[in-house]
């Protein structure tokens, strides 16, 4: 984490509800996050935690289901709501960019890669034809994909899956954006392919200072890559801090037991701990300030008042009334203090 | 690509071969004697033998067969017995005829069916979606000499907008000299604009009545395939890298969408061959269709087969030229020699 760095993306106090026949979906809720320029913050979650749906919302492509209903989004300062999204939209693909999951079927399947890079291009640039296609060629390099200029015809299909997700980056990274939203960039690849593209991601951003945002529910990825972690829990954000504390020393119920479900090294499959329960059905109205405390061990009475994220020590924050206490001394006296 | 063409032609033999084995058993296996008919009423039973000799209708059906395949081979369709003249010659000078009026119905529905898809997609549970469906509704319950009729009655009886429905051209025009064979082009070459204007409101009616029948399926086609398309990740994928709506429409969403309503299309042209049998009936069009009929009432064998080889042919060439069409659209799907 650069600490120094001016701040990039700032979510604030964001709620976003989906309007469907069952009723209303609170999908995120009193949601602030905030990611500095070149840092890279990790959003894990189980799926149904409202990861894609913050992402989506910053990017301004959420379902038309879904609305904003409090709370802000700023790039840079600039108000990305402003506008009925007028800001957002001439930011969208040149400052801000995204990649998804399963990069095969996330590419036009019948236009050749390389066209999809210049269609960016053509939008965000003034670049004439030639050079158009010459800086899509370069693209494809920078994405160190072998032989661009006769990979720039081939379609998704003549690809493989890394390959793809290579040619998505490029995508995404073709007129140099301050911020990348990686959405699972992983999954649906195999596992040496992975590793390929998270390095490639974070070299790619430590090159450009990129601000990345990686949402991933693989914890071990989020530990490797990230300079912060941010945990959701059913659209709220529950502890957010630097990845070194966290995972030392989860504050939240959540977390710990989401890192005990972790496999690391040569865990048995037995000493892997499921989390109980399910998530809560965001449709209900009488939801409990803490969204976890239906599942969670340490449920006491004081649980049910409003809740909101704390400083538990530093720039770590936890949305817990009974945080686990942390054995240190010096780190009793910071709860204490704070 | 040459060659893979070549290669489906080849391919297509055998069910050409098929379609010629059905309709000379199915012709020989329908009711009425063909002897019996042109021998006339009067015909003794001499004469009727007489005639039976000379269409070569006393022989065995597998040497009847074998003459008919030597003929085939020649390149000699037989002759019609009604008109006298060679089946070839007939079906040559009609052909356009269906054709014209096939197209031209093709395209009006193709005009209206795909925008109305695509906006009735765009827009679900609009009024221009309601619309849409109302329209397919409609269209897929009128069957096509009714609409025909219908439409007769009203444009033509009650309203005089349309001309008298009997054929082509009314009687005081003269037809363009041919070119194509289609008089809305020949009549342009020759640069005659009246004969075009007759040639286009003769046609208007028929080609309205077999575009109402084939809109229904272009136009639900379309629309569930843009509903799809649209829905899917690389559509997200494009507007999430800030492409403007209309490149995401057309660019991406429409051409993806376009693949089932390709296949659509070919299957709606083979239904308008069919079903230009009634509406060629209808407005006394002098198709091949019509030909047929009379044909086939006549008991007259050698212009139903003609007429049945000549639809499995355009069958053929048509789903060949779907298949090419499929391939330009989408690479994976290019032929391969």
């Amino acid at each position: 984490m650069s600490p120094t760095g001016k701040t990039l993306l700032e979510v604030d106090r964001l709620a976003v509800e989906f309007r469907t026949r069952s009723g209303t979906v609170r999908a995120l809720e009193d949601v602030s996050l905030a990611l500095a320029e070149g840092e890279t913050v990790g959003l894990v979650g189980e799926s149904g935690s409202g990861k894609s749906v913050l992402s989506f919302a910053a990017m301004g492509i959420q379902d038309p289901a879904a609305r904003i209903t409090a709370g802000s989004l700023r790039f840079a300062g600039q108000d990305l709501l402003a506008g009925k999204g007028a800001a957002m939209k001439a930011l969208r693909g040149r400052e801000m960019a995204m990649i998804f999951q399963n990069p095969r079927v996330a590419l036009n399947p019948i236009r050749p890669v390389g066209k999809q890079i210049e269609d960016v291009l053509a939008r965000h640039t003034d670049l004439h034809p030639a050079a158009r296609r010459a800086r899509a060629v370069e693209c494809l390099a920078e994405v160190r994909i072998p032989d661009p200029e006769r990979r720039y015809a081939a379609y998704p299909f003549e690809l493989s899956g890394g390959m793809c997700q290579r040619v998505m980056i490029a995508i995404a990274l073709a007129c140099k954006p301050r911020l990348l939203i990686a959405d699972e960039p992983t999954t649906g690849l195999d596992v040496t392919t992975q590793a390929a593209i998270m390095r490639l991601i974070s070299e790619l951003s430590a090159e450009r200072r990129m601000a990345t945002l990686l949402i991933t529910h693989d914890l071990g990825l989020a530990r490797e890559y990230c300079d912060r972690i941010a945990v959701m829990h059913a659209g709220h954000i529950v502890e957010v801090g630097p990845t070194a504390g966290l995972f030392a020393a989860p504050r939240h119920p959540y977390t710990e037991r989401l890192i005990a479900a972790t496999p690391v090294g040569a865990n048995s499959l037995d000493e892997l701990a499921a989390i109980d329960g399910n998530l809560p059905d965001l449709r209900r109205d009488d939801l409990p300030a803490c969204r976890f405390a239906e599942r969670c061990p340490q449920r006491a009475a004081v649980c049910d008042a409003p809740l909101a994220l704390l400083p538990a020590e530093g720039s770590h924050r936890v949305a817990c009334h009974l945080p686990r206490k942390v054995a240190h001394s010096l780190e009793r006296k910071h709860v204490a203090s704070a | 690509m040459f060659q893979a063409i070549i290669k489906r032609l080849v391919g297509a033999l055998p069910a050409l071969f098929g379609v010629i084995v059905v309709t000379f058993i199915l012709t020989r296996a329908l009711p009425g004697d063909p002897a019996a008919y042109f021998a006339g009423p009067a015909g003794s039973q001499e004469a009727i033998e007489e005639v039976r000799a000379k269409l070569g209708l006393d022989r065995s059906l597998p040497e009847q067969f074998v003459l008919y395949l030597r003929d085939l081979a020649r390149g000699d369709w037989g002759y019609s017995l009604t008109t006298g003249q060679p089946v070839l010659t007939e079906l040559a000078e009609r052909l356009p005829a269906s054709l014209e009026l096939t197209l031209v119905g093709l395209v009006l529905a193709v005009i209206i069916a795909i925008p109305l898809g695509v906006l009735a997609a765009t827009r679900p549970g609009s009024w221009i979606d309601h619309l849409c469906r109302g329209i397919t509704t409609a269209g897929v319950s009128l069957p096509t000499f009714f609409t025909g009729l219908l439409l007769a009655y009203v444009f033509y009886f009650l309203l005089g907008w349309a001309p008298s429905p009997l054929g082509r051209l009314d009687p005081y025009t003269t037809a363009p000299d041919f070119v194509t064979g289609f008089y809305l082009i020949d009549s342009l070459l020759a640069g005659d604009g009246e004969t075009f204007v007759a040639a286009a409101s003769q046609l208007a009616l028929p080609a309205i009545t077999l575009a109402l029948f084939v809109l229904a399926p272009l136009a639900r086609m379309t629309r569930a395939s843009m509903l799809g398309v649209l829905s899917a990740d690389f559509i997200r994928t494009a507007r999430a890298s800030g492409l403007h709506p209309f490149k995401v429409l057309f660019t991406y969403a429409f051409r993806n969408a376009l693949l089932p309503v390709l296949t659509t299309l070919g299957m709606v042209f083979s239904f308008l061959l069919g079903s230009n049998v009634l509406v060629e009936k209808v407005f006394a069009w002098p198709g091949i269709g019509s030909f047929a009929i009379e044909a086939l009432v006549a008991s007259d064998y050698a212009p139903v087969q003609g007429f049945v080889l000549a639809m499995a042919l355009l069958y053929v060439l048509l789903n060949l030229l779907i298949d090419v069409a499929y391939g330009l659209v989408d690479p994976r799907a290019r032929l391969e020699a």
